[in-house]
């Protein structure tokens, strides 16, 4: 089976230039890097918002870019999902229609909306559906971009910074969904973060950038019984009930 | 007015109550923009009811003293249907795309706001009149004269409205927030169903006050109107010129008062465009 992406590229802008070699087979992959490493960067020049200076890049192994062949597919072209960090919901339509607008694999407009209703069921968000973007919650928005990135039935997801806007305990909260959720679909995803915490939740593989360049890879065990990472488990589950406490309507809002 | 069991005491107040109503039927931008669309006819028609009671006002509709009215009408509406259409598109390539002749496009389409209408209309009479190559191939194209037409007056309303159109457009959809676009893209939309599905509604605020800017110009439209039309009695005299002509009579009050309600009720639709611009 072909890599779920190959990239070996570089692109300068200004002053930093970026230089970064990889591949990932399936799972998560996991960005992590200070602001301004590349990170984010690396990912709009694999879903074709900017295009290298040199390299390629093959999604699935499908060649998208190829420089030195003068290849260049278009970003609607790749078939990759998108999660931005502030979400980007379109907001002159409704979480359905967003969410129905990326179903790109169906023509019927019946077919779109029942598929996207059934994503908007699988990331909690069904009675969204009706809402527009304007009246929802940062967590409640990000689980509606998180539908949409999926719902194209894309090769590769991206996700840059999902969880950053968030407030500490819907970003728990969203962690494990996006996990769950990727995990259940099987789709190849990469993911940014600056978030260690997040790196290491999340990660099959994580992939750590200093300034333009990997500084390491190394892969996480997640042994499928959770409870034997008890530590980490019995930390994250204290903070998340002192959290919860004092802010109930923040995941109240947000389901 | 549409037909709307919510509010019964709806007619006979314009804009304002129309604007209420939408908001009770529950922001339908459907609802909304039908509501702006009845307020722009309903304006004029308040102004007849006002001076000449409804009666009268029937009987002048269908009298020829409003042949003024309803050739302005018409030829302002086709006029701001092809302005606008072809603002939009000029607009769109303006802020979109880098190609050769683009700052030649953004100066010439600017040409009809700065230069005297009626020099204007001296050109557009030298270049679509019969001395002409150029206007007696168009004039054989269209299978019928342009000049001193009624047509002649839609093209000189349609120069006019054009500007405001297409600067409108330009600046509306640069406004657009371009990482919006691109989410767009990476959902698999085409680059053509980005720009009418994405770009253009979320400009659409921008655009429209400017097409409702183009379409008051093609209504006001006088000195290039002058030159192409020939202002003739029944035929091309529109409002406008028709006021000029007729200084003092009845026939003037009721012109003026109707393009004085006209524009207010424009100014009410551009003012809204511009205040309640949410989060879009």
């Amino acid at each position: 089976m072909s890599a779920a992406v190959e990239v070996d590229v570089a692109h300068r802008l200004g002053e930093f230039e970026l230089a970064v070699a990889f591949t990932v087979q399936s799972g998560i992959a996991v960005r992590f890097g200070p602001s301004g490493s590349g990170k984010s960067m690396t990912l709009a020049l694999i879903a074709g918002l900017l295009r290298p200076d040199s390299g390629t890049i093959a999604i699935g192994g499908r060649v998208v870019v190829d420089r030195s062949r003068g290849i260049d597919v278009s970003t609607q072209q790749r078939r990759i999902g998108m999660v931005f960090q502030d979400g980007l919901l379109l907001p002159h339509r409704t979480v359905l229609d967003n969410v129905a607008l990326a179903v790109r694999q169906l023509s019927k407009r019946r077919e779109r909306r029942a598929v996207a209703r059934d994503w908007l069921e699988r990331v909690g968000a069904a009675e969204l559906a009706d809402r527009r973007p304007g009246s929802l919650s940062g967590g409640q928005r990000q689980r509606v971009a998180l539908a949409r990135g999926l719902a194209g039935e894309p090769a590769l997801l991206l996700l840059d910074e999902p969880l950053s806007a968030l407030d500490l305990g819907v970003r728990r909260e969203l962690r494990a969904l996006i996990r769950d959720v990727i995990a259940a679909t099987g789709v190849p995803s990469l993911l940014v973060t600056h978030d260690a915490e997040e790196a290491q939740e999340l990660g099959d593989v994580v992939i750590e950038y200093a300034y333009g360049t990997i500084a390491g890879t190394h892969s996480v065990e997640h042994p499928p019984p959770r409870p034997p990472e008890a530590e980490v488990e019995v930390e994250a589950e204290t903070e998340s009930e002192t959290e919860a406490a004092p802010t109930p309507p923040a995941h109240e809002a947000d389901a | 007015m549409t037909e709307d069991p919510v509010t019964p005491s709806q007619e006979g107040s314009g804009s304002r109550m129309g604007a209420r109503a939408a908001s009770a039927i529950g922001r339908s931008r459907t609802v909304r923009f039908a509501l702006i669309a009845a307020a722009l006819v309903a304006g004029p028609l308040l102004g007849i009811l006002l001076i000449t009671k409804i009666g009268p006002a029937i009987l002048w509709l269908e009298s020829p003293d409003s042949g003024p009215f309803w050739l302005s009408l018409r030829v302002a509406l086709i006029a701001t249907a092809l302005a606008g259409t072809a603002g939009l598109g000029a607009g769109y390539l303006l802020a979109k795309k880098r190609f050769p002749g683009r700052d030649l496009l953004e100066a010439i389409g600017s040409v009809p706001i700065i230069l005297p209408p009626t020099v204007l209309g001296y050109y557009l009479l030298q270049l679509l009149g019969d001395g002409n190559f150029a206007g007696r191939a168009l004039t054989r194209l269209i299978g019928r004269p342009i000049v001193f037409t009624v047509t002649g007056c839609v093209v000189a309303a349609s120069i006019a409205a054009f500007p405001f159109c297409m600067r409108a457009a330009r600046a509306a959809i640069e406004g657009v927030d371009p990482r919006l676009e691109q989410a767009a893209r990476a959902m698999g939309l085409p680059a053509w169903r980005v720009a009418l599905q994405v770009t253009v509604p979320l400009a659409r605020r921008g655009i429209a006050a400017g097409v409702t800017l183009g379409g008051m110009r093609a209504l006001g439209e006088y000195g290039a109107t002058l030159m192409v039309g020939g202002n003739i009695p029944g035929s091309t005299r529109t409002m406008s010129l028709a006021v000029a002509d007729a200084r003092s009579t009845s026939e003037t009050h009721t012109l003026v008062l109707i393009l004085v309600c006209m524009a207010l009720a424009a100014l009410a639709v551009i003012s809204r465009l511009g205040r309640s611009r949410r989060t879009a």
